[in-house]
């Protein structure tokens, strides 16, 4: 799948955001005042960045607003609801907090457990994809979550719980790996989807046409495929193994924090780009890719 | 609503068989032109005398090869535009209510007046029917030429789809499938139709015919046939090799 750099930067900093408004919905750290604000806005800023970065995706962005409208169906309109409700309550818990001073702790723990749902309705719209089989995987979910619960957690200053998640994280990011490339199409070949199977092994003898289409630049993204195991390395060692190290053994300073926090971003940054550049569509079956 | 009707009235699709298609992409041509300029937002072409032309098509024409265990492969030209599923996955993704399936005859369509261009019906599609056009920066499918097949302002002969109504070698048919009465129906049956990608339980309404195996020679017809000659070609054969 075509690893648009607008997407990768909704799914990772939206997340980024969520999480740390999720720790703050539930008091970690127990700020107010003034510090509670630059917390507030770290998270508002990352998840509302990430949420406009995803409209650059949009090629008729004129109906955004219409994807509020069909929840009962579509796992893209329930994220953007959860989304919107999430910030508003929060928004609701961080005015009380930091200019009345009052922990509004029920109302900060629908806030975070909105912002957790935010970004698992963001999961599902990968997750309900059988087209493509390494995101059709029970774990996209939990790997979406612990992306935000680690990274907030690191954000929210709270080095013991991020090093708990993020290892979490990565031994889950490793099984999704192992497991979606054991899994490859998933039953699906060239032979079953042209239906050719009883006569022998299917080949592309000609495209439909010479050059590229939109097809093949959003569902037949080679690259990232050939560079696989070293971005896993990247994703692995930046974004798990470097903050976890920080956080345990070194004393938690400001500047620890800031290396961890930027390691843990270029290592998830890679890691995402990897989960779109290397899933495949059954789609590029038609095209022997 | 994106939901799926629980059922519709008729499901009108096409059955194509790959046993008569030539692959001269006559459908792809005359797709483009009536749809290009009826039904909703043009279909675009960028670069279309330039050094790499691409565009948005509704079908497109695909020629595989198979090869048997042993003997020749066969040569099958696959066309392929969308197959209106029962259970479309296209359409329950959308998140703005542009993507929808009729209740009366089951086509999927796009209301270009909804959709925002965020390409997820075209990703949760397993056959690359859907294109987003990159001009327009709207979703555009197949409509099964709905402004035609019910269009009274046309003869009655051309109302069906255009790549039906022009395909040379009688490839391709158009009728309700839900009516097992229909001419498409008993092709279906006649011929084992089949779906394509059956494992991602889309349940296409579009069939496809599959070709027919080719005739195995025998060995005896190999052999050659005029081993001894006789008469003058006995005695031509004869003196030419004593020569």
């Amino acid at each position: 799948m075509h690893p648009a750099p607008s997407v990768i930067a909704f799914t990772t900093l939206s997340g980024l955001g969520f999480g740390l408004l999720a720790f703050l919905g539930i008091g970690l750290p127990p700020v107010t005042g003034w510090v509670a604000f630059v917390f507030f806005f770290l998270g508002y800023a990352l998840a509302v960045g990430g949420l406009l970065a995803s409209v650059a995706h949009l090629a008729n962005p004129k109906n955004a607003i219409k994807a509020f409208s069909q929840w009962r169906s579509s796992w893209l309109s329930r994220e953007g609801i959860v989304a919107v409700f999430a910030l508003l309550v929060m928004t609701v818990f961080a005015i009380a907090l930091i200019f009345f001073g009052v922990r509004l702790r029920l109302v900060g723990l629908i806030g975070a457990l909105l912002c957790l749902g935010t970004v698992f309705t963001t999961s599902m719209i990968y997750t309900q994809l059988k087209t493509v089989p390494r995101w059709n995987m029970w774990t996209t979910p939990p790997v979406f979550i612990l992306h935000a619960l680690g990274g907030g957690a690191l954000l929210a200053g709270q080095p013991r719980l991020a090093a708990v998640l993020l290892a979490s994280l990565g031994a889950l990011m490793v099984w999704a790996w192992i497991v979606g490339d054991e899994k490859g199409r998933a039953g699906s070949t060239m032979e079953t989807a042209t239906g050719l199977g009883h006569i022998g092994k299917v080949r592309l003898l000609e495209p439909p046409h010479s050059g590229e289409n939109y097809l093949l630049k959003e569902m037949a993204y080679q690259v990232g495929r050939k560079h696989a195991f070293k971005l896993r390395l990247i994703a692995f060692g930046l974004g798990i193994v470097l903050p976890v190290l920080l956080m345990l053994l070194l004393p938690v300073t400001h500047t620890t924090a800031l290396v961890a926090i930027l390691a843990h971003l270029v290592g998830i940054f890679a890691g995402r780009w990897l989960f779109f550049a290397e899933a495949e569509h059954v789609q590029a079956l038609y095209y022997g890719r | 609503m994106t939901t799926l009707p629980q059922s519709t009235e008729k499901k009108l699709g096409l059955v194509i068989d790959l046993d008569t298609c030539v692959g001269c992409h006559a459908c792809v041509v005359s797709c483009k032109e009536w749809n290009t300029s009826n039904y909703g937002a043009p279909l675009s072409d960028i670069d279309a005398y330039g050094a790499e032309p691409h565009g948005t098509f509704l079908n497109r024409v695909h020629s595989f090869e198979a090869q048997p265990e042993s003997g020749c492969s066969q040569t099958v030209h696959f066309p392929k535009s969308c197959l209106h599923c029962e259970d479309a996955p296209c359409v329950t993704v959308c998140p703005t209510g542009a993507s929808y399936k009729r209740e009366e005859d089951g086509i999927v369509l796009v209301n270009e007046d909804d959709c925002m261009g965020c390409g997820l019906c075209a990703w949760a599609c397993p056959y690359g029917a859907r294109e987003l056009d990159e001009i327009f920066g709207v979703m555009k499918k197949c409509t099964l030429c709905v402004d035609r097949i019910y269009n009274e302002n046309i003869p009655e002969e051309d109302r069906i789809p255009s790549c039906v109504r022009t395909c040379p070698s009688n490839a391709r048919h158009f009728g309700d499938l839900s009516n097992p009465e229909s001419n498409v129906s008993k092709l279906v049956a006649a011929r084992g139709g089949m779906d394509l990608m059956p494992e991602l339980g889309t349940k296409p309404v579009n069939k496809y015919l599959p070709p027919r195996l080719k005739d195995q020679p025998s060995d005896a017809a190999l052999e050659p046939q005029h081993n001894d000659a006789k008469g003058l070609f006995a005695w031509l054969d004869k003196a030419l090799e004593n020569i």
